[in-house]
């Protein structure tokens, strides 16, 4: 097939010209519609402003750190068990991975707070005598955000570590050596490209998240798309909303655009 | 022995991973009349409160359809472009690829925003074709990668025998094409349904005074805690339940496409 192969793809790419592209251009135009760059200043001048995406990247890096010691092991078990305990697994991960954002986000309120599941659990046990604060604050964006993204950590690490051929690990481990070894030299360097293609994910999408830092954070924890969307709603300056998509999407799409040059490409693919 | 501790490491990560699922499902069949843990006592109430407040219930409908819309919109339009993009050599295609799948990529916070600002102008806030096409936007990703992968692992020769044997390209497509890939079709369905059965942001900015019911949740989850969420909650759960068993059953394996 050639340039006829084309065609079918008319109506989909319609759809994406005028509800997607053009929207997006369109909206951010309006933060130089003064015909001064007087918005960007703001944004990234004020250091109240740069506070807030100096806290989404803090908060986006961690959230990737946490959701890696936490995916890795979980992938990799995922990948070297029996079929029926791996399925037990993608229930355990599928499953709240499509479960709506909401449901979980008022679960964790309802776990969380200082009257939650969990304070009343641990006072009662005796382990501590005033309810942590874990809700309206980071740690309680932390877990939340944690909860959402870890999917999308395990299912890479998941593919990558079910690619290792298991005549390495078996090999290595006939030549006596130990499963830490086999860990750090066979499974860790032949699983790079999975760590690496969960890590960007789950960074980048932490970077736009707005549901649970806007829930649990109690308007203490202040994201981007937080703002975005009071600058929006609340105060109605369009120009400088436009001015902060416009900086967390040049953001986004550079570590995106970097994460591709560091990617072999996959000879299976 | 390390072998042990990676089981022992994992079991409490699938418990952090089940617990927010679980938890909601003692509280909605809680009998205090506010949020109260471990539960005193057992009553249908919050189940009772959701099926009696019509509020509920439009909403709910409201997703149905709406979810139902985008599921079929996002087939129609995904499909051809998935067939394009792995089949076809046209210039451009890589650019398409990126395109297609960008809405995953750019924050739903700015494609909200956007989407808001255009449908403002064109009085589309608050009608349901509306939250369709902007949900179709969001699921074709999904569909097209699912599609996509469908379509890598195809055995074309069983297309080659069936033009070789004299059907039109036409009648190859009806009749071996499409029913060889029904679970990829299936399950690019299913997600796009369940993706704008849950999607909440666009529905905040778009949906006006009708209420999807993400955006009720949220309304009632930012005025007061009651445990009618939780029952809503236990139903939406159960839900996705069956929408994965389906996927499992007669869908292609997520499995396949996590890749």
């Amino acid at each position: 097939m050639t340039a006829r192969g084309f065609w079918p793809a008319l109506p989909a790419l319609i759809l994406l010209l005028v509800f997607f592209l053009f929207p997006v251009v369109r909206m951010l135009g309006f933060s130089v519609e003064a015909g001064t760059l007087d918005w960007y200043a703001k944004a990234l001048g004020e250091g109240l402003y740069l506070r807030v995406f100096w806290n989404t990247f803090e908060i986006a890096l961690l959230v990737t750190l946490v959701c890696l010691l936490l995916g890795y092991p979980l992938g990799y078990l995922m990948a070297t068990t029996t079929p029926g305990w791996a399925t037990f697994g993608f229930i355990c991960v599928l499953l709240p991975l499509w479960t709506s954002v909401l449901v979980r986000t008022y679960a964790w309120m309802v776990l969380l707070g200082r009257n939650g599941v969990l304070n009343r659990t641990l006072m009662e046990s005796g382990l501590t005598t005033d309810p942590l604060p874990l809700l309206h604050n980071f740690t309680g964006v932390l877990i939340g955000m944690v909860h959402v993204l870890l999917p999308y950590m395990v299912l890479p690490i998941y593919g990558a570590v079910r690619r290792v051929d298991p005549a390495i690990p078996a090999a290595a481990a006939g030549l006596g050596a130990s499963s830490a070894r086999i860990f750090w030299r066979i499974y860790l360097p032949l699983t790079l490209n999975g760590i690496f293609a969960g890590s960007v994910l789950v960074f980048v999408l932490s970077l736009g998240f707005f549901i649970t830092p806007a829930l649990l954070g109690g308007g203490r924890v202040m994201m981007i798309a937080v703002l975005i969307e009071q600058q929006v709603r609340e105060t109605l300056n369009w120009p400088f909303a436009a001015a902060l998509s416009a900086v967390l999407l040049v953001f986004t799409f550079a570590v995106y655009a970097l994460a591709q040059r560091f990617t072999q490409p996959e000879a299976t693919r | 022995m390390s072998r042990r501790l990676l089981v022992a490491v994992c079991a409490l990560i699938y418990f952090f991973l089940m617990l927010p699922l679980l938890v909601v499902f003692p509280i909605s069949l809680s009998s205090a009349p506010y949020m109260q843990f471990p539960p005193p006592g057992f009553s249908w109430q919050w189940y009772e409160r959701y099926l009696d407040d019509p509020q509920w219930i439009d909403a709910t409908w409201r997703s149905l359809y709406i979810g139902g819309a985008t599921a079929v919109l996002a087939l129609l339009l995904g499909v051809p472009l998935a067939f394009s993009l792995v089949r076809a050599r046209f210039r451009g295609r890589a650019l398409l690829d990126r395109l297609a799948l960008a809405p995953i990529i750019v924050p739903t916070i700015i494609l909200s925003v956007a989407i808001y600002g255009l449908f403002a102008k064109l009085k589309l806030i608050g009608t349901w074709y509306g939250l369709v096409v902007a949900h179709t936007v969001l699921a074709l990703p999904f569909v097209v990668l699912v599609i996509a992968a469908g379509l890598r692992d195809f055995d074309r020769s069983l297309e080659q025998a069936a033009e070789g044997l004299g059907a039109s390209r036409w009648k190859t497509l009806m009749r071996i094409t499409l029913p060889l890939l029904r679970p990829s079709l299936v399950s690019a369905g299913l997600l796009a349904f369940i993706s704008s059965f849950d999607e909440v942001v666009v529905a905040l900015f778009l949906a006006g005074a009708n209420m999807t019911l993400p955006k009720k949740m949220f309304d009632n989850i930012m005025m007061e805690i009651d445990p009618t969420i939780a029952a809503v909650s236990v139903m939406q759960i159960l839900l996705v339940s069956v929408v994965l068993v389906l996927i499992g059953r007669f869908g292609r394996g997520l499995r396949d496409s996590a890749r």
